[in-house]
Parts: C-alpha cells; sequence; structure tokens
C-alpha cells in the first residue's frame, strides 16, 4: 500500500476517473469507500440503474474474471461481494423506485441428501454481487421445494448444487419433473458442484454446468441477455 | 510424533493409511442427506466392517467416522450436543477393532472443517472453532484415538483454530487439507504455503499432506510442492480413486486398483511418508496399493511430467509455485491481498 494511492479523495475524481477507482475498490474489497462512491455518483445525478451496471456491476465482472482464472481466491471474492453488497443496499429502493430493469431473479439450493453449502453460498454471493435477485433455499432440498418456489415467485433460473457423487443424480430428478409439468422452458437450469462436470449437466438435461461462481453470473447473464433479445424480438 | 508411527515407518518406510469412508458407507446402505456419524450408535457393526475392512486390506493407520462430528455439521441434523459422544463412540469402536489386529494398527482420529467462513467477512470466530475442535478432540481421546487428523480443511485460519485446540487437549496430531482449486486451497493457499505455515506453528503437527481435492494427478503435483518447499516432517498423500464419472444414473470412479497402485508408488517417490486414498477408494485398491509399496523399491523423484504421463493430465496449468510466472493481479490496488 502506497501513500499516494492512500491519498485518493474520491469526490474530486471525474466521472471518467471514479468509474474505474469503483472497479479497482471493488477488487480490493473496500466497502465504505464503494459506498461513498456511489453516493458521489447520485449526487452528481447519474440514474441508479446506471451505477449499477456501469460501475458495480462491471466491476464484479473483473473480479469474477480473475476468480475464474485463478489470481483470486474465495476470501478476496467475499470481500469484493461484501463491498458489493454495501453498494447495492444504498441503491436497491431507488432501482424500484425508478423502475430499473431487473437483471434476473434465481432461486437457489442444495438438492436432496446434500448438506454440503459453501459451493452454493459462493454463487449466492456472487450472483446478488453481480445484481441478481437470489432466494437461497438452504440445503437438502426435495424436488417440492424448488418447484414450490419456482411458482410461487417470478424467476427466470433454477440453480442446484451438489458436492457428492451419490446426491448429484438428483438434480435429473428435479428436472424431469420440471419437464412433466411442463414447466421446464420457463426457466433457465443452470447446475453445479465440485464432482459435476459439462457431460453430467448435458446428460441431466439441465441448461448449463457452471465449473464455478464466476462462470455461474457469466452463464446466468448470457442466459439472460437471450432471455431479453426473445422478448424485444 | 506418535511412536506406533515411528515404529511403522521405521520398518516398512511408508504407512499405508485407509481408504474412503463416504464411498465405503454408501455401499452399505447410507442414505445421502444422513449424517454417517450417526451410524456409530445405530449400526456399530457396520462401522466395525468399515474399519476392518482398511485392515483386511493392509492399512496401518485407519481414520473414524468422525469427519461431520464436530458441532457446526452435526447441527445441520440436529444432533449439535451430540459432538463428543458421536466422537467418542467412533474412537472406541476402532480402537476395538485395531486392538484385535495381530500387527500395530493406529487409530486417527477424524476431524473434518466446521463448513463454515471465518476471516473478516467470515461468521465463524477463531474462539469459537477453537471449542469447536475442542469438544471433538475431547471426544476421540476419551474413545482411545492414537493420533487426530484434521482434513479436507481449506482455510489457514482453521487449521490455525485446529492447531490451537489439538494443543489444549494435548493431542499428537496431522492434518491435511484439499487442493481443489487451480492447485490451491479454495482459499487460495499453495502447498509451499502449506509447508511453510505447518513449519512455523506453535503447536505444529507431526505430518501434513494432501486429501481429495481434483484427481490423482493434481494431488501428486501438490506432494511435490510440498517436497520442494523443504517440508521438513512427514507428508501425507491421500487422494481419490479417480475422477467421479456418471455412468447409467450412478456415479463411478475410474480410478482402477491398477491405477491407484501407480499412484501410490509415485507419492512415495515424489515424498509421501503416509500414504492412503480419499473419495472412491475401496479395500480392493488399498490391497493393490499395499501390494506395490511392499514390492517396489522407493525410486527417484517424479517430474510433473511423468506424473502426468501416468495419471493424466493436471486440472489447472499452474499451482501457485515455484517460478511458473502467476498472472499480476491488476492494477491501482489500494492494499494487496
Amino acid at each position: 500500500m502506497s501513500e499516494e494511492q492512500d491519498d485518493i479523495i474520491l469526490s474530486e475524481l471525474s466521472d471518467d476517473e471514479l468509474v474505474p477507482q469503483i472497479h479497482d475498490d471493488l477488487y480490493d474489497g473496500m466497502k465504505e469507500e464503494i459506498e461513498e462512491s456511489v453516493h458521489i455518483l447520485l449526487d452528481r445525478g447519474w440514474m441508479p440503474y446506471d451505477i449499477l451496471t456501469k460501475a458495480l456491476v462491471e466491476g464484479m465482472r473483473i473480479v469474477g474474471i480473475d476468480f475464474r482464472d485463478g489470481i483470486l481466491f474465495v476470501p478476496e471474492v467475499l470481500l469484493a461481494a461484501n463491498a458489493m453488497k454495501g453498494g447495492m443496499t444504498i441503491l436497491k429502493p431507488l432501482l424500484a423506485e425508478t423502475g430499473a430493469p431487473r437483471l434476473g431473479n434465481m432461486v437457489i439450493g442444495t438438492v436432496k441428501g446434500d448438506i454440503h453449502d459453501i459451493g452454493k453460498n459462493l454463487v449466492t454471493m456472487m450472483m446478488e454481487g453481480a445484481g441478481f435477485e437470489v432466494k437461497d433455499l438452504g440445503i437438502n432440498n426435495p424436488v417440492e421445494n424448488y418447484l414450490d418456489e419456482l411458482e410461487a415467485g417470478e424467476y427466470d433460473i433454477l440453480g442446484m448444487s451438489a458436492l457428492l457423487t451419490t446426491t448429484m443424480p438428483y438434480m435429473k430428478v428435479v428436472i424431469d419433473t420440471m419437464v412433466e409439468k411442463g414447466m421446464r422452458d420457463d426457466y433457465v437450469v443452470l447446475v453445479g458442484g465440485a464432482p459435476l462436470n459439462e457431460e453430467f449437466g448435458k446428460a441431466i438435461g439441465a441448461d448449463a454446468y457452471c465449473r464455478d461462481a464466476a462462470v455461474a453470473v457469466e452463464t446466468a447473464k448470457e442466459f439472460m441477455a437471450t432471455k431479453h433479445n426473445q422478448l424485444s424480438a | 510424533m506418535s511412536n506406533k508411527i515411528k515404529k511403522i515407518i521405521d520398518r516398512q518406510g511408508f504407512v499405508l493409511a485407509d481408504g474412503a469412508t463416504g464411498t465405503n458407507l454408501f455401499n452399505m446402505g447410507l442414505m445421502a442427506g444422513d449424517a454417517p456419524e450417526m451410524w456409530n450408535v445405530e449400526h456399530p457393526d457396520r462401522i466395525t466392517k468399515l474399519y476392518q475392512g482398511a485392515i483386511d486390506a493392509g492399512s496401518d493407520l485407519f481414520l473414524t467416522n468422525s469427519f461431520g462430528g464436530n458441532a457446526s455439521r452435526l447441527k445441520l441434523h440436529n444432533a449439535q450436543s451430540r459432538a463428543r459422544e458421536l466422537s467418542r463412540i467412533s474412537a472406541e469402536i476402532g480402537r476395538e477393532v485395531a486392538d484385535k489386529c495381530n500387527r500395530d494398527i493406529v487409530v486417527a482420529g477424524s476431524i473434518g472443517p466446521t463448513g463454515e467462513i471465518m476471516g473478516e467477512v467470515g461468521t465463524l470466530t477463531h474462539e469459537v472453532a477453537v471449542e469447536i475442535f475442542e469438544e471433538q478432540a475431547h471426544g476421540l481421546l476419551e474413545g482411545g484415538a492414537d493420533v487426530l487428523w484434521i482434513e479436507t480443511f481449506s482455510a489457514p485460519e482453521e487449521y490455525a483454530a485446529a492447531s490451537e485446540a489439538m494443543e489444549n487437549v494435548g493431542a499428537d496430531w496431522c492434518g491435511t487439507m484439499s487442493f481443489d482449486t487451480a492447485g490451491r486451497t479454495m482459499m487460495g493457499m499453495t502447498s509451499a504455503d502449506m509447508a511453510k505455515m505447518v513449519t512455523g506453528m506453535d503447536y505444529a503437527p507431526f505430518a501434513f499432506g494432501a486429501n481429495c481435492g481434483v484427481g490423482a494427478s493434481d494431488l501428486l503435483r501438490t506432494v511435490l510442492g510440498f517436497s520442494e518447499a523443504g517440508a521438513d516432517r512427514p507428508i501425507i498423500a491421500k487422494g481419490n480413486a479417480g475422477i467421479p464419472k456418471y455412468v447409467d444414473g450412478h456415479i463411478h470412479y475410474d480410478g482402477t486398483p491398477h491405477v491407484m497402485a501407480e499412484y501410490a508408488l509415485l507419492a512415495r517417490n515424489a515424498g509421501a511418508t503416509i500414504i492412503g486414498g480419499c473419495c472412491g477408494t475401496m479395500p480392493e485398491h488399498l490391497a493393490a496399493m499395499r501390494e506395490a509399496l511392499v514390492s517396489t523399491p522407493k525410486g527417484e523423484k517424479p517430474s510433473l511430467d511423468m506424473i502426468t504421463a501416468t495419471m493424466g493430465a493436471f486440472s489447472s496449468d499452474n499451482d501457485g509455485t515455484g517460478d511458473t510466472p502467476v498472472k499480476q493481479p491488476r492494477r491501482n490496488r489500494r492494499r494487496a491481498h
């Protein structure tokens, strides 16, 4: 940490300087600085949605890339997500007021029989960090839990996680039930967990297998972009 | 170090540890989602069978059925008040099985991670973590465990908390971490970092190493990393029996007994002294490993290329150690991680 860098006065930066500074501060997990910068941009008349997408989500995208590439690891990502959350807390009520488009809503949980939740918790934090709304069903979910929640709210994505080779086949039970009920095509189904791979994701009929939390965020964004394009076409 | 372990190493040059606990118990009918530790009281006969299977296959040491037997994990089954009791019984069964055997068998009391995140944005404090590990350690020692064995850890903070708990109960202990993320632990620790951490500990383990993780190749690379970092105590290698594959609706580990025998030899050549398996490793694998270790003299330290040629590719280009250039973090950072 150098003296020079400690002396950055956020309010004196121009918009063009402040946005990259926000990206850097997110990268370093500096919550107070993020909150200060969000207030500065609001005071300068920025739309909440622009602050969310151009400053915060973009900053977390960079964090996600370096996490995926093995440059950052979980502790740094948790700090970054925590800083992002600080900014989101300020923006959330304003986003609702201004009718900003939502990035996407997700239901997530580990499948029946599986009590390992660290991976799922990381995905939740990263997805929220990227601006998604996430309903976390916790561990050990039978198929009804997922389906009831999907039907009860306005969701776009279902995420399922399993750490055990003995529990991962249950993901297929959930997807098959969705097909039976004619609701499979209404949702993007993402699966993840240490023993899974792409081949498994395809074999059980998921839309994608996500290797880690960063990939989950990128994949969710791609599917949401496709969905928005289809709606506006 | 435990005299028993020292004696075994002096006699044969290695210690054959056990294989999978979960895979074996699932084969005996454990339902996914149930706590394996409950079987210590519900089906002690099956736990006896689990331990006996490893001994009959030639293991010198086995881990007790107490991996998730800490209050934090048992809470998920509303059994948080039974951590000490269930751990104690897992060791009592182990003691009984070991004492019936006509050769020296080490009962290692297994302690898994809490599953909680520690550190700046975590939910678990150091003090609480020490308390959780200490409670379980008491139970395991009361039940007659020879040594305590921390396994599958990913956070240095949690390893340190466990070390403090071991000191508080005066246990002889060892501990492995799981290197499953680009050759590091989930929390970013490299093999070299771990070797350094262990050496610098006030109440250091008598042995340290790696378990579980991705595949045998990655685990062997990690063991090499420990050796190259100048490990000053025995290294433990406990890798999975290959990589899980989904075949016709069930899961199958692709590591055959032959593959695991090759892995055992490479692990010893790479510098490991205490060698076993993790997920997917069954008694037939252990028997093949013992046979190979006994009938083959220790060889040269393998190169990374030799490892991939025998065991398959690594999951990542590098593991954050040595001279491999690691990609540089971004500019203008205000704090160094």
